[in-house]
């Protein structure tokens, strides 16, 4: 049975495009992660175009980190003042990035960008969290605490001028790592259609040792924000959000994501934290692996909108 | 499935009986008179759509008892669209976009259908001069500062047309016409789901000795049809306006799921 996308112009199997949503939200679920590294290059896969799979991964993206949100907020998990900062930052580099991907859509190199993009950045995140879940496994074995939260020296961009205090998240730092920080999540997210919820809950917990907790949800907020942002942006810039693709995927996503949030809280933080890893650094290989070898066709073809 | 099969069976045959009556009504002009008639004036995309099946059907002038039977090319052509094709090169090892050409409007569906492989029944030029084939029709590239069409062997022509029909959007049949009568002729078109929407023309060219002896043209369109159709103009009309719209319906989706795993 295969329904037609009114925007990507194509028909697609309706239990194919429901299926990865349910997959992809088992894991985000599980994982506490939007999901959206997984979800866009499986939508390509498919034959979405890549602008249509970006802009419309955006809505289902927004749909389940409201979702989530809403549960850590209630109770009371969501430092909404680092959100705000996070958040400045954010906003400058969803629109930064929608014009990015315009651009680069405009020279024919978006491909090149989103692959070595996410092979850069999920490399060095996957491998991060598999050593760093190793370590804690490893202590734990030895029957040790497996503590994530290591007291130490600040880092020197923590002591920068403008120093706020995050009463939530029990921080006082410098607000300019925060919003730097917000701005490359924003850019990301409008460029590679992810949530950055894999970038920003690792660097809120190791760089600026916010609890565990409080970044998951303190994330799903700026994830929501930012992804609602990229949708107008995407749908204004550059026409391409497929509201029949974003429906289906959050339909799936969201009933998945229930399944996984279950399945992942009898599970041990650091095996978590290794199978995430695992899977974030095997998803870098995949798209690594392309870019190096030989392509099966050398000539790709794309249709140019409006006057060239 | 039997249901629209049978009827779209039925318009058929009215339509052939009004080309048969159209042939015997034609008077003697010089050029044979060739009548044409498709089996739908407008193919609507539901949400089910995943593709459609035309037939055409045409009657050429016989040209007295004995003439034998006409060589039919039908060529049928969607609407015009601009393609880039990149070449990948490896670059300091990985592969990326580094050469490009543009085909300016060129047709988004293009499908050449005959009775006879084209080279058996007309000469190269003719051929050529009548853009028969999918090797000969006029693909107009951008090269630097000029337009102009290049030799069928070129790498980017030749994986242009290799990738358009993998989608099936170029198609080259040359058995595709049927002769039902001597001068009676049928063909069926095969539409892809993925197929652009717009106004598709259909051109006949009926062949005697090798010389285009007569032509009819035809069209019909693709079109987007009730919720697709405004959906899509709403997208390109009032951009922001959309996304506003999809963006709160996505929030209202997040929240009516939180409401319903909420007590679990």
């Amino acid at each position: 049975m295969t329904i037609y996308l009114p925007i990507a112009e194509l028909p697609v199997a309706i239990f194919t495009i429901f299926a990865m949503g349910l997959a992809v939200g088992f894991i985000s679920g599980m994982f506490g992660v939007g999901g959206g590294f997984l979800m866009t290059p499986l939508l390509i896969f498919t034959g979405v175009p890549p602008a249509v799979a970006v802009a419309s991964v955006s809505p289902y993206m927004a749909a389940s980190s409201f979702s989530g949100a809403l549960s850590y907020l209630r109770k009371g998990m969501v430092d909404l003042t680092l959100s705000g900062v996070l958040l400045s930052g954010g906003l400058v580099g969803t629109t930064a990035g929608v014009a990015l991907f315009a651009f680069l859509r405009r020279i024919g190199q978006v491909d090149l960008a989103i692959a070595l993009s996410y092979t850069a950045l999920l490399g060095a995140i996957g491998a991060m969290m598999l050593t760093e879940s190793v370590r804690a496994i490893a202590r734990t074995r030895r029957g040790g605490q497996p503590q994530v939260r290591r007291p130490g020296t600040h880092s020197w961009f923590m002591r920068l001028p403008l120093k706020m205090r995050f009463r939530r998240s029990r921080i006082y730092v410098s607000a300019i790592p925060v919003v730097v920080l917000g701005f490359v999540i924003g850019l990301l997210g409008a460029v590679l259609g992810v949530g950055g919820g894999f970038i920003l809950v690792p660097a809120l917990i190791y760089m600026l040792r916010v609890p565990t907790q409080t970044s998951v949800g303190t994330s799903l907020v700026l994830t929501l924000v930012t992804m609602t942002a990229a949708t107008v942006l995407h749908a204004q810039a550059n026409g391409t959000v497929d509201a029949v693709l974003a429906l289906v995927l959050m339909i799936g996503g969201t009933v998945g994501a229930q399944f996984g949030a279950r399945a992942g809280q009898t599970m041990r933080p650091e095996y978590l934290r290794l199978l995430l890893g695992l899977l974030v650094l095997s998803v870098a290989i995949r798209v690594a692996a392309d870019l190096v070898r030989p392509p099966a066709d050398a000539f790709i073809v794309a249709p140019v909108e409006g006057p060239p | 499935m039997s249901g629209p099969r049978s009827r779209a069976g039925r318009r058929l045959a009215a339509a052939l009986l009004c080309v048969l009556a159209g042939a015997a009504a034609s008077g003697a002009a010089r050029a044979e008179s060739v009548v044409l008639s498709i089996s739908q004036g407008e193919v609507l995309i539901t949400s089910s759509f995943a593709g459609a099946d035309l037939a055409i059907f045409g009657v050429a002038e016989a040209k007295g008892a004995g003439t034998p039977p006409p060589d039919v090319v039908i060529t049928v052509r969607g609407p015009t669209q601009t393609f880039l094709t990149w070449r990948k090169s490896q670059v300091i090892g990985l592969w990326m976009n580094t050469d490009s050409r543009a085909f300016l409007d060129v047709p988004g569906f293009l499908s050449v259908m005959s009775s006879r492989p084209a080279p058996t029944f007309a000469a190269p030029e003719v051929l050529r001069a009548e853009q028969i084939g999918l090797d000969r029709f006029l693909l107009v590239q951008r090269v630097g500062p000029d337009f102009a069409d290049v030799v069928a062997s070129d790498p980017f022509r030749t994986a242009f047309l290799r990738i358009q029909a993998a989608h099936a959007l170029y198609q080259e049949d040359p058995g595709g016409v049927v002769l039902l009568a001597p001068n009676v002729f049928q063909a069926q078109l095969r539409l892809p789901g993925h197929a652009p929407i717009g106004r598709y023309e259909v051109h006949v060219k009926v062949l005697r000795d090798g010389r285009v002896t007569g032509e009819a043209r035809t069209h019909f369109e693709v079109a987007r049809s009730g919720f697709e159709q405004s959906i899509a103009s709403f997208a390109h009309t009032n951009g922001i306006l959309y996304g506003i719209s999809v963006a709160l319906g996505s929030l209202i989706v997040g929240f009516l799921a939180n409401l319903l795993f909420r007590k679990e």
